[in-house]
């Protein structure tokens, strides 16, 4: 496999504040065009990291480079190739959102007639066009996270840094949000966020690193960290009299394209799947055509929270219910 | 980074202030009509009968007032012209102007062109106000040129002071206690509202170790004696502005860079 052009290059990062360490030799690349999750409860070093990367945080040890230029030695190109999302609701209460995408668009050295044509584009994008000039104080949570972004778009960035994108968000706005960001990779734009929200790093992200205590602890696609785990599985129990017909029946279900092992229990078959929806039916089929009578199947499915737990030791909220979360 | 790189930010950054200013009307009218009110107009027809015209060497205690006003009124400002950066840092707004690729300098410049512009139409307000109360300029319009350009020069340190304090406290609590902690001394303990010989000798020894003392000095000869008792001081006060404005500009920008790297 061809690798894919480094975009994002971070090596042995380290950030200390005081006697605080914040991260501890942190190294990741951040490929052209995907999705890269930072994931891990609060305090755990993400923004830190993020900070370190849009060069507003000096790091006290360790590079990172940026399409190639270093955040600390060439912090002014790295600055005018990206654009930033900040956690916090970063608008000004007394300003409308065309205003707010005017004064970025003078802080970022575009012509007149170029932030026109850009606040055009984003406020559509970000369907605030009916509210553009409404000042900030008057929007809802949404509203202003979706000014937010159209502000980190502004500069036609090539990555896209995203603190929290939907923290405190309801279902609605957090599904639109994740909606702009999929239309954002289609572009081909970079990005990288971090989430303390499982679901959102397992829906959105291509691959992502969990963080805990200012160290990476794991890397890579959600599917890889799943099927790290074991991956999805279906167990499959066959009626008593017909146990002799197990290794014909383990034989046809290897040779199906979706499967990736098959072990004989005392009662059926323990199957490792790539998708257990896709390979139900395949598996099915095999058994009818082999005249196997199933008992019944059942699948597992490892979530995010498994390999979350399994990497740090804890779960990531302590146990907190989080309706985001179900 | 080209001067037009730099003019553009510039004047983004003061365009966001009037824009702000131009949504809180109420606000700015109590801010404009403040300080003439309470210190020109209250403080000055107290003390009117109380004031000792010998020692004042001034033909009335409202004319006496008059440049110690405008001098407070730089003050005020120019230590309260930071906060707005303190809650910019407090909500995230300073991180994303941050992360664009201005030149620092350009956030402070901008609010120090701001607050700058705001001060000098106060100043032009209270000299019109002491003007009807019968208050007439020695040096005529001249001398209000030289009058606004010392406020300038003063502002520059103060607005540096208080960037510097916005940028080293943890939050604004802690701003607005710091800035009252300093602000009624450094009136109290000058010339604004009574000379020096007037004052307790301590008192004296402290207030000419207050740099407001020598901005008054140079600003209240322009109203009330003329261009002759005037230069001399008015070039001293250079002097010193020039010290002060190193001074502070070069603490404040210590205390940015530690702030925002």
């Amino acid at each position: 496999m061809m690798d894919p052009a480094v975009v994002i290059d971070v090596a042995r990062l380290r950030k200390t504040f005081g006697p605080v360490t914040a991260i501890e030799d942190l190294s990741f690349t951040v490929h052209a065009g995907e999705i890269f999750g930072l994931l891990g409860p609060n305090g755990a070093g993400k923004s830190t990291t993020l900070r370190i990367l849009i060069t507003v945080l000096p790091p006290s040890a360790g590079t990172a480079t940026v399409l190639g230029h270093d955040v600390v030695t060439e912090a002014d190109t790295v600055r005018s190739l990206i654009g930033y999302v900040p956690q916090e609701r970063a608008v000004d209460r007394f300003l409308t959102g065309r205003e707010h995408l005017e004064l970025l668009g003078g802080l970022y050295h575009l012509s007149r007639t170029e932030t026109q044509a850009r606040i055009a584009e984003l406020l559509k994008l970000v369907d605030l066009e009916e509210h553009a000039d409404r000042v900030a104080k008057t929007y809802s949570g949404g509203m202003k996270r979706k000014l937010d972004i159209a502000c980190g778009l502004l500069p036609n960035p090539k990555i896209v840094f995203l603190d929290e994108p939907t923290l405190g968000l309801d279902v609605q706005s957090r599904l639109r949000i994740w909606d702009y960001i999929r239309r954002l990779r289609e572009q081909g734009i970079t990005i990288v966020m971090t989430t303390n929200y499982l679901e959102e790093a397992d829906q959105l992200c291509d691959r992502l690193a969990i963080i805990d205590g200012g160290t990476i602890r794991v890397i890579g696609s959600p599917l890889e960290l799943k099927t790290g785990l074991g991956g999805d599985s279906l167990a499959l129990t066959i009626k008593d009299h017909e146990t002799e017909k197990l290794p014909r029946l383990r034989d046809g279900v290897m040779a199906l394209p979706l499967v990736r092992d098959v072990r004989i229990n005392p009662t059926g078959l323990d199957v490792l799947v790539e998708s257990p929806e896709k390979s139900l039916p395949a598996v099915i089929e095999v058994a009818q055509r082999l005249d196997c009578s199933l008992d019944g199947i059942e699948y597992h499915r490892p979530r995010l929270d498994d390999v979350f737990v399994a990497h740090t030791g804890h779960g990531l909220r302590g146990g907190t219910p989080d309706a985001a979360e179900e | 980074m080209t001067f037009q790189h730099y003019k553009q930010e510039v004047l983004a950054l003061t365009m966001r202030w009037v824009r702000r200013l131009s949504r809180e009307k109420f606000s700015m009218l109590f801010t404009l009509v403040q300080p003439m009110l309470f210190w020109l107009i209250f403080f000055g027809s107290l003390f009117q009968r109380a004031a000792n015209i010998q020692i004042l060497d001034a033909p009335n205690y409202m004319s006496f007032l008059a440049g110690g006003v405008v001098v407070m009124t730089v003050l005020n400002n120019g230590l309260a012209g930071g906060v707005d950066l303190l809650f910019d840092k407090e909500n995230g707004f300073l991180e994303r102007m941050m992360s664009t690729p201005i030149h620092r300098s350009s956030v402070i410049l901008s609010r120090y062109l701001f607050v700058m512009a705001i001060t000098g139409m106060q100043i032009l307000v209270i000299l019109s106000i002491a003007f009807v109360f019968g208050v007439r300029l020695e040096t005529g319009l001249p001398g209000i040129a030289v009058i606004l350009a010392i406020g300038m020069l003063f502002g520059v340190g103060l607005t540096a002071i208080s960037m510097g304090i916005a940028f080293s406290v943890k939050s604004h609590g802690d701003f607005f206690s710091l800035l009252g902690f300093l602000s009624l001394p450094m009136i109290f303990l000058s010339s604004a509202l009574v000379p020096l010989s007037a004052m307790p000798g301590w008192m004296q020894v402290v207030a000419m170790v207050n740099p407001m003392t020598w901005v008054i000095d140079a600003v209240r000869p322009l109203i009330i004696t003329g261009w002759d008792a005037a230069i001399p001081q008015v070039a001293l006060a250079f002097l010193i502005l020039a010290i002060f404005d190193a001074v502070c500009l070069y603490g404040g920008a210590k205390a940015f860079r530690r702030a925002i790297g």
